[in-house]
């Protein structure tokens, strides 16, 4: 019953993917939402802005990124291994593309503030990029235990002239940057925009993020037919909040014969509490403005997520894939933090890439469809981001899990 | 079914003064307390009653409110002791109308249907979701409808001519005025009356119009009288004044004493 209500009513509204999306935030952000949303319809048609935009996508950010096809890794299976080189471009992450995108679209509103969340630091140092870039005024919402645990990525941002403050409130992690960034724009959005850095939250977020980064699939697309001459057997990303997914699998979902593959952070294990698997292991519910699939205990609370990469670590994700979940175009599986070590090391050691950790799910699980399939197949992977920022953490992991 | 608002609204009126609605969180610091509390609000004058239920991430609270919750929360809060506080606050007073504040998150975990339906049982008389604004709507009123629940929803001072409109149309019970922007609990002073929001949901027939966020002293209820209001939701001055007596280590009477000196003041400044 309630099931339908939902579907009924979410079939005539925009900002809806079946029945998950939508702008479940405070009525006084409707206002600044919809404002953003009028912006973004209509810089989308504006020569101008997507002149400027292309100029800095290819110029400054370095696009389009190559398409590599795999020469060791994988190659004794029945993959054929083609990375989109997302870990190429400025800012070492496919995090550029919207950020740059969002921050001509603060200029437009005719804002001069930019606000966003980051986790490990990856989209505040985006953010902070095309803030120095486009003069505007940055401050970025970091978890305390993240701002002690990544004090070079705080000293990026500084460095570029962002303004980073340590979240304490609940579990000062990632989510509790969001909270603390929402309410900071409950005051601010006259002169503030919130550059939300994942394809989740209100709408018209989850839209307009995927319309900035969507870039990457078209492009690999392309490169696709140019290098093989056919479309890809499958198309693998990682997905956290899932904007980089979304990105490589938006010009393909209406190619149904390509398989979509979601890789999320399985973490300690999907058994355990210690994982980040929300589609996998979450429940329908409301989180950061979107209804999707989030984790949460046995009473509704929000459960803390985990992952070896900060970059995974969310306990919602974007409500695409919610729908792509849901309605079976897409396949979501699961990755441990062990496995992910196992893989970024793997395409190190095979192609002489280190690759993010949030990528190396991706890469890890090739290894299970390797197992899987018993014919040739194109694999397009997307190779978000670059492993230098990992290097720390993965050598202190490696200790805990092999101590000498 | 009797609709406690309208009467209590009915009798402030009558007394020639406006509704002082308290808000506290449920189970802050712990569920006993907490029911103590409450009733010493209502001994203390209350006309009606705001209760939060505490939830994992308040995006639209502040620093006191997060900081009520957590406690709540740390101290074992469950949903499934509310019918236990709903229970023993209609023991006390049958009369007094309940408003729950309840993210969505909870509402959808719990069941929608199941949740209004509960409501209706434990005699609670409205619910507010802070995140579902008025075009989100559809999620819940055919449900308060269905059971006899009022829905509330919020009228903030930047909300477009079409939203006051519908938030008018929508709300029931009563209508909740945003005060100022931003998040619970954060400023001082409540910035200049908002004849043109207020002026606007008159235009529209919307239900009683109680105002919230920076409701922290009398001379805000005063200005409240003046704006034309029918009443004044003080939240985060009372738990904050609730937390820094626990925190001293006051004796629970002494709290209360404390809280019943605070709603005196508030009630006083009620008269028009």
């Amino acid at each position: 019953m309630i099931q339908e209500t939902l579907q009924n009513y979410s079939e005539v509204r925009k900002g809806y993917f079946g029945k998950f999306g939508g702008r479940f935030i405070p009525e006084l952000l409707v206002p600044a939402l919809q404002q953003l949303e009028d912006a973004f319809e209509f810089v989308q048609q504006d020569l101008a802005f997507n002149t400027e935009l292309d100029d800095l996508l290819k110029n400054y950010a370095g696009r389009p990124t190559p398409l590599t096809k795999c020469k060791n890794f994988l190659a004794d299976t029945q993959l054929s291994v083609y990375l989109k080189r997302e870990d190429l471009l400025h800012g070492g992450a496919h995090k550029t593309n919207q950020v740059l995108a969002q921050a001509l679209l603060t200029k437009h509103m005719g804002k001069t503030r930019v606000i966003a969340e980051t986790g490990a630091g990856q989209h505040g140092v985006a953010t902070a990029i095309a803030c120095a870039l486009l003069g505007l005024d940055a401050t970025i919402y970091m978890g305390s235990k993240d701002v002690a645990r990544q004090a070079p990525n705080v000293y990026r941002m500084e460095l570029m002239g962002a303004k980073v403050i340590p979240v304490d409130n609940g579990s000062g992690s990632l989510k509790d940057a969001i909270n603390e960034a929402m309410r900071d724009w409950a005051s601010s959005f006259e002169t503030t925009h919130y550059l939300l850095g994942t394809a989740a939250g209100p709408h018209p977020f989850p839209t307009l993020v995927k319309a900035f980064q969507k870039v990457i699939g078209e492009e690999a697309k392309a490169q696709m037919l140019e290098q093989t001459g056919r479309l890809p057997d499958a198309v693998v990303a990682c997905v956290g909040g899932g904007s980089n997914a979304i990105g490589i699998f938006a010009d393909f979902i209406q190619d149904e014969k390509v398989r979509l593959i979601g890789v999320e952070p399985a973490g300690h294990g999907l058994h355990t509490q210690a994982h980040g698997a929300t589609l996998l292991k979450g429940e329908h519910g409301i989180l950061h403005g979107s209804m999707t699939y989030v984790l949460q205990d046995d009473d509704g609370q929000i459960q803390e997520s985990h992952s070896i990469s900060a970059g995974l670590d969310y306990p919602a994700v974007g409500p695409e894939h919610a729908w792509l979940y849901a309605s079976g175009r897409g396949e979501y599986v699961g990755v441990t933090d062990a496995e992910a070590l196992q893989g970024f090391k793997d395409l190190s050691r095979a192609e002489g890439i280190i690759p993010a950790l949030e990528p190396s799910h991706a890469l890890a699980y090739l290894h299970t469809l390797a197992k899987e399939t018993d014919k040739p197949m194109n694999i397009l992977l997307n190779l978000s981001g670059r492993g230098d920022k990992d290097l720390q953490h993965v050598l202190e992991e490696d200790k805990k899990l092999n101590p000498k | 079914m009797t609709n406690r608002y309208q009467k209590t609204f009915e009798q402030c009126k009558n007394e020639n003064r406006i509704a002082l609605v308290p808000f506290v969180v449920i189970g802050d610091p712990d569920i006993e307390i907490s029911i103590k509390i409450i009733k010493q609000l209502i001994d203390s004058g209350a006309d009606a009653l705001e209760l939060g239920i505490p939830f994992s991430d308040p995006i639209a609270d502040g620093p006191i409110i997060q900081a009520a919750t957590i406690r709540a929360l740390h101290s074992g809060f469950k949903i499934s002791n509310l019918e236990k506080v709903f229970n023993a606050i209609r023991e006390y007073n049958a009369e007094i109308p309940i408003g729950l504040l309840m993210y969505a998150n909870l509402v959808m975990h719990y069941g929608m249907e199941k949740f209004v339906q509960d409501c209706a049982k434990w005699q609670v008389d409205s619910i507010l979701i802070p995140d579902v604004p008025a075009q989100e709507a559809g999620l819940i009123t055919p449900l308060t409808k269905k059971h006899g629940v009022q829905s509330v929803f919020i009228a903030p001072p930047n909300a477009t001519p079409e939203t006051l409109e519908q938030v008018a149309a929508l709300s029931q019970g009563y209508t909740y005025l945003l005060g100022r922007v931003g998040i619970t609990g954060t400023h001082v002073d409540v910035e200049t009356p908002l004849t043109d929001v207020v002026n606007k949901l008159h235009e529209h027939n919307a239900a009683p119009l109680l105002q919230g966020f920076g409701i922290s002293k009398p001379e805000h209820i005063t200005q409240a009288v003046i704006t034309g209001l029918d009443g004044a939701i003080c939240g985060s001055a009372i738990v904050n004044l609730l937390a820094q007596s626990l925190d001293a280590g006051d004796e629970l009477t002494k709290t209360l004493f404390k809280l019943d000196d605070f709603m005196q003041s508030l009630k006083k400044a009620t008269y028009k």
